[in-house]
């Protein structure tokens, strides 16, 4: 190993935002679309997706020095599996109206990129405690992003904010926002958003250091 | 008659009305990753047709004869250890571990079979054949063909499966390669230095999925032309 792998704090802070998994990897775009139409739903998924991703990243952890090369990946898809079919079923029996909204796309968690890309980027290689730390920052992150989604499209969408009303009644509701077309709109100007928002930060920080470096030589 | 209507209406459902893409939203990663060019985002659109067809198949098959409830394959398996004959069996809990293995499995013997046989059409996608099986699309194929056989009821046959996996691939294509197209022309626009790539084609995306939404309700006027065509 040329290179040192990064701590458990430096992994749970990277996931949180500067390795956002929705804004700046793209990963796991599926569950960010089709379930943002309101934060309740958001939610469910996002705790959803953090169960399967800390208890998968935990397990293969545990289980990495018995992993053989070719044959990771099928390992990978199984052990989420059958955690997605724990939750899934969790949900059914608690939360069923929700669990009948989400429909495929609890399933559909066994093959969000995010998950996977965590298990074989950090779990199959480091220990069980940064592998943990990393899967609460990243779902932390992931439900961050989610949360940012939902919130533009309810309030937008129908005046609402977790079901409660935030805008006055007058307000005519955005039919698109909630429809499939908001999704994709709202999550495109949202990406911009963030981009240039860390492109300018960037500038005033270069900005800063250029005057720093001019005030130390005189 | 009346099936050759529900199929071209499954067909059309799958294909246009209910993009897989633009209404269920799966598939987006290869959508968004793939797209920069026609040709390559044909050929992956081609690739996840051929797949999802062959895992709709084989989902199929295990889903009616061992996973659904009142199979009858652990029944009779079931009858033949001395069980309760009037006992429902019902695995269905098996079914997204059994899914997720078939499709790596049969991405990978689709993998190493057009490798041996067509080797010029391995190299023209060969990259992108692993990374389908990653792609929701597929799953989600075989999870609406598990919905359709929940109800004992109305079961749906093989045929209808079939025809609502390649629809969603033909939908998935259809999506793929117009948004390949677009993209080659936004190469040369001026767009904003902040949105340009994944930003730029979700907002085309979302415009593709207004006017996808205009296909809603076309099926009852497919329904009643089938039935002047073919009385």
């Amino acid at each position: 190993m040329a290179r040192e792998e990064p701590t458990a704090l430096e992994r749970f802070i990277n996931g949180v935002l500067p390795e956002n998994p929705i804004y700046r990897q793209l990963l796991g775009m599926c569950p960010v679309l089709a379930v943002t139409s309101a934060m309740k739903p958001a939610m469910t998924m996002a705790g959803a997706t953090a169960f399967v991703l800390i208890c998968a990243n935990i397990v293969i952890s545990l289980m990495r020095s018995l992993l053989k090369p070719h044959l990771r990946i099928l390992v990978f898809t199984l052990t989420i599996a059958t955690f997605v079919t724990i939750a899934d079923k969790f949900l059914a029996a608690y939360v069923y109206e929700m669990s009948k909204q989400l429909g495929p796309y609890v399933p559909l968690i066994i093959v969000n990129c995010l998950i996977i890309s965590r298990c074989e980027i950090c779990a199959s290689k480091q220990s069980v405690g940064v592998a943990a730390a990393d899967a609460v920052g990243m779902s932390l992150g992931f439900a961050l992003a989610l949360a940012s989604i939902a919130t533009v499209r309810e309030i937008l969408g129908s005046g609402m904010w977790f079901g409660l009303r935030v805008l006055p009644g007058s307000w005519p509701g955005w039919g698109i926002m909630v429809l499939p077309p908001g999704a994709f709109l709202s999550l495109g100007l949202l990406l911009g958003a963030a981009e240039w928002v860390s492109r300018k930060r960037a500038r005033t920080n270069l900005w800063r250091t250029v005057r720093m470096l001019w005030s130390w030589r005189r | 008659m009346e099936t050759l209507t529900s199929l071209i209406l499954i067909f059309i459902g799958a294909a246009l009305i209910n993009n897989f893409v633009l209404h269920y939203f799966v598939g987006i990663c290869p959508f968004l990753g793939v797209s920069r060019r026609v040709d390559t985002a044909f050929g992956m659109g081609c690739a996840v047709t051929f797949v999802i067809s062959i895992s709709a198949l084989l989902n199929w098959t295990a889903t009616y004869f061992v996973l659904r409830p009142g199979a009858p394959l652990p029944a009779w398996v079931w009858q033949l250890a001395g069980g309760n004959p009037e006992t429902q069996i019902d695995l269905s809990v098996l079914s997204y571990i059994i899914y997720i293995f078939v499709i790596a499995s049969s991405v990978q013997f689709v993998e190493m079979y057009v490798r041996k046989f067509f080797p010029s059409l391995y190299r023209s996608f060969g990259v992108y054949l692993p990374l389908i099986t990653t792609n929701c699309a597929i799953l989600f194929g075989s999870l609406e063909i598990m919905k359709r056989l929940q109800d004992p009821t109305k079961l749906w046959g093989l045929h209808e499966a079939l025809t609502l996996a390649v629809g969603g691939g033909i939908g998935f294509t259809i999506a793929i390669s117009l948004m390949a197209g677009i993209r080659e022309e936004l190469d040369m626009a001026d767009v904003p230095a902040p949105l340009k790539g994944a930003g730029i084609a979700l907002i085309v995306a979302g415009i593709m999925a207004m006017g996808f939404m205009g296909f809603t309700g076309v099926e009852k006027g497919v329904a009643s032309a089938i039935g002047a065509l073919l009385p």
